[in-house]
């Protein structure tokens, strides 16, 4: 089943989707803003600077799920032999390697009141770092070969390596002392947020995800165009 | 159902993700003490010489070992198991205060008194507003 992608068919639905994406993108990011930044209350500790959470924790989470999907795709494409994943992920990329930035400048922003440091050579915040350096390794590989099996190859071996970091900035401010606080959110036992702060959250998770979206149709309309130009009526 | 080539290659990948998450933990393993970004007081407790180089402690201030003399900032840092004493002078951050988080930077003089060059605030993962704050507070 896998082996009938239609470049046609998938850009006739990618083609169009833009818009309505960014139209949901502004409601769902205008609502965030306006719960993060005038609704939702501020910290009885960081007062205001909690609002920089808003943005932070959603750009952490997004930027980590990218890199796993980007991980999980690179995989079943090598395993099964299909070029489509591999364009799937290497067009999911530039959005995970934007919210990470924002991610650690978000922190950095927010480290120095609350810390008193824009930057602590943590566990944490290192391993954020490196996740990064992947995502522009990753980045660079598409840019250096010209061979398509080449890049395939090569942007595959970039993520599996890459995957390893991911549990360990997960569990990194659970298995070592760090500055940075641990996880707040728990699925199974109670989260340490107040569900006034978790509703901002969520949206704006939404918002970002929606953006990611959003950037990946772009880009992927692009890969879909480059084949359409080479005469290949197959992916 | 799948064809050898490809039961190949799923072996591979697998075998490659396990060997590699494999040697992360033994290099993060015998890195530990470089990974922490600071040591409790239990862990001075237990070392067997005092290091001259810079270290980082950190814990809970204890409740009020907060003291000012002339430009110095005194206080104590606990993990409520083992104490030590903490000398500063400079900038604190805002969020410094009793019963909160903190880690210093500086040298150990001995296994009770540390010299603090820099101090950070440690926040904890609670977020809440300040009337919740209040309530429990009541409880």
């Amino acid at each position: 089943m896998f082996k009938y992608f239609q470049p046609n068919k998938i850009f006739s639905v990618t083609s169009r989707a833009p818009k309505y994406v960014f139209i949901l993108f502004i409601t769902v990011l205008s609502i965030g803003l306006v719960e993060s930044l005038i609704l939702s209350p501020e910290d009885y500790k960081q007062s205001h600077s909690v609002r920089i959470m808003y943005v932070h924790v959603p750009a952490a989470w997004i930027t980590l799920g990218i890199f796993s999907s980007m991980t999980f795709l690179s995989i079943i494409g090598y395993i099964f032999k299909i070029r489509n994943f591999f364009l799937i992920s290497k067009s999911l990329a530039p959005s995970g390697l934007v919210f990470n930035i924002i991610a650690l400048v978000t922190g950095s922003i927010w480290g120095k009141p609350t810390w008193g440091t824009w930057w602590a050579w943590d566990a944490r915040i290192t391993s954020m770092l490196i996740l990064g350096l992947f995502y522009i390794m990753y980045l660079i590989v598409w840019r250096i070969y010209e061979d398509d099996e080449k890049a395939f190859r090569m942007s595959s071996i970039i993520t599996i390596l890459g995957i390893i970091n991911v549990p360990i900035i997960k569990y990194s401010v659970d298995w070592w002392n760090t500055l940075h606080q641990s996880s707040s959110i728990n699925i199974l036992a109670k989260s340490s947020i107040h569900s006034s702060m978790l509703l901002p959250l969520v949206i704006m998770t939404a918002a970002f995800a929606l953006f990611s979206l959003l950037i990946f149709l772009m880009k992927y309309n692009t890969e879909l165009i480059k084949i359409k130009n080479k005469g290949l009526d197959r992916l | 159902m799948y064809g050898r080539k490809v039961k190949l290659r799923f072996f591979f990948v697998l075998s490659v993700l396990f060997i590699l998450a494999f040697s992360a933990f033994l290099i993060l393993k015998s890195l530990e003490e470089n990974v922490i970004y600071f040591q409790s007081p239990s862990e001075i407790k237990s070392l067997s010489e005092i290091e001259k180089k810079k270290i980082r402690v950190g814990g809970m201030v204890k409740g009020g070992s907060i003291s000012i003399q002339a430009t110095d900032l005194k206080f104590v840092i606990t993990d409520f198991k083992n104490e030590i004493n903490v000398v500063y002078s400079g900038a604190i951050p805002n969020l410094f205060e009793e019963g909160k988080g903190v880690v210093a930077e500086g040298f150990l003089k001995d296994k009770n008194f540390f010299l603090a060059t820099k101090i950070l605030a440690k926040h904890d993962e609670n977020y809440m507003p300040p009337e919740v704050k209040a309530a429990i507070e009541e409880k």
